[in-house]
């Protein structure tokens, strides 16, 4: 979708500001909603491209004033709004009013350090060899879906070089339908910073995107 | 997408709240484990950070071994330290030599090799960086007071997928012989994301 999360190449926002001695969390409600999200991430409901889609679909002015925080908290409501997990009402206040629906898992204390040290591994079995290879030269497609994709806006339609292959992945603009993984193979390609924006972009600099072949052409 | 904390206090404690009444409505439905969610707290408040990352750059530089294996299948090689799970399942590192700089940016959300840095800080996520990361590197890198040579090559690494980047910064000169240890204090968290570089002898006896 092409929504305001689509950052690349904008000029609007102004300068980075990093803060000096920034903490990790900025209050205790970033530690309960850091928790949530990934907690709620283990009830199996939804898979990682349905919650980037989620949060990618939050209403633009919504999306460009919040935290990232905020952000979260809100991608995990509607996640769970959808999915009759909680109810408008009971987000209000806080009561429960209907049954809970059953979820795949719910994570203990004990179990927790080992399922966050085992993360969620997206590399997959090949079902075809790679048809790219390093040193190929390849046109990212020209597309966009309404639904998620992970090909950013500023680099579709470009002439680049594939300079790695990191391995067959689940394919997000399928996982997040939930058309199944589809795994693909995933290439690094890269970009002049000409060619992504144009003659004017800072010289010498280049970009790496990660692409699933599907997005490729071979030029 | 907000980069500061001057949002006003009633906005605030809006979220502290809106945070508190949906953890109980969770626990009450039976979601998550209250126990659980604290784990995951304290994993990232204390355990896992950029330190981290840090060990893994100094046993880079002091061991050509250890820094081939790295550029073989870094998610290995970065596991042998005991670093693993969540943002940091599929690793890759990229070095910095005197032609090419590296710095790395997720442009559509937020991704970050939290295994090997922690938390991603507020201006990685914020918009500023996320949109001026690709096309200028090089006045983004200013924002950071970081001047490179005219004749530098940046290469920007857009975290599209669940590859994730870490930069090995270039070793700062006058550490030959350094133990391990006392080079991991060179390395700043922003040395590798390719914000910054890493600190000289200098810099971290002053």
């Amino acid at each position: 979708m092409n929504g305001p999360h689509d950052m690349g190449g904008m000029q609007c926002y102004g300068p980075v500001k990093p803060e000096k001695n920034e903490p990790i969390f900025h209050g205790d409600w970033e530690k309960r909603a850091l928790a949530m999200t990934v907690g709620m991430g283990f009830a199996g409901q939804w898979n990682l491209d349905v919650s980037r889609f989620a949060r990618e679909s939050l209403p633009p002015e919504f999306y460009l004033t919040k935290s990232y925080y905020q952000i979260w908290i809100h991608g995990l409501q509607n996640l769970m709004l959808e999915r009759g997990l909680v109810t408008e009402n009971e987000l209000a206040t806080g009561e429960m009013e209907t049954h809970p629906l059953e979820v795949k898992r719910v994570v203990s204390a004990d179990e927790m350090p080992a399922a966050l040290a085992a993360g969620g591994p997206v590399a997959r079995e090949p079902s075809a060899p790679a048809a790219m290879a390093v040193g190929d030269k390849v046109r990212t497609i020209n597309i966009h879906p309404s639904s998620h994709t992970r090909l950013p806006r500023y680099a579709r339609n470009k002439l680049g070089e594939i300079i790695a292959i990191h391995g067959c992945h689940v394919f997000p603009d399928s996982n997040a339908k939930g058309e199944g993984e589809n795994p693909q193979w995933l290439y690094a390609v890269r970009f002049s910073s000409e060619e992504l924006f144009g003659p004017d972009a800072e010289p010498r600099n280049s970009v790496v995107v990660d692409c699933w072949e599907p997005y490729l052409e071979r030029v | 997408m907000g980069q500061n904390h001057d949002h006003d206090h009633s906005e605030w404690s809006d979220m502290e709240l809106k945070v508190k009444t949906l953890e109980s409505l969770l626990l009450e439905k039976g979601y998550v484990d209250q126990a659980a969610l604290d784990v995951i707290v304290e994993t990232y408040e204390h355990k896992v950070g950029p330190r981290n990352g840090a060990q893994v750059v100094a046993k880079a530089w002091a061991d050509p071994n250890y820094l081939q294996r790295l550029r073989d299948d870094a998610s290995s090689a970065i596991a042998e330290l005991g670093f693993t799970g969540r943002q940091g399942e599929h690793m890759r590192v990229v070095e910095n030599t005197p032609d090419t700089h590296n710095m790395v940016v997720c442009t559509l959300c937020s991704c970050y090799p939290w295994s090997v840095l922690g938390l991603p800080p507020v201006w990685y996520k914020s918009a500023p960086y996320r949109s001026r990361a690709v096309s200028e590197p090089r006045k983004v890198l200013s924002e950071f007071d970081v001047s490179l040579p005219e004749d530098t090559n940046i290469q920007v690494w857009d975290s599209t997928a669940e590859m994730r980047y870490l930069v090995i910064p270039l070793r700062p000169e006058g550490t030959d012989g350094w133990s391990e240890e006392k080079l991991a204090d060179l390395v700043t968290r922003d040395s590798m994301i390719g914000t910054g570089l890493a600190l000289s002898p200098d810099e971290v006896s002053a």
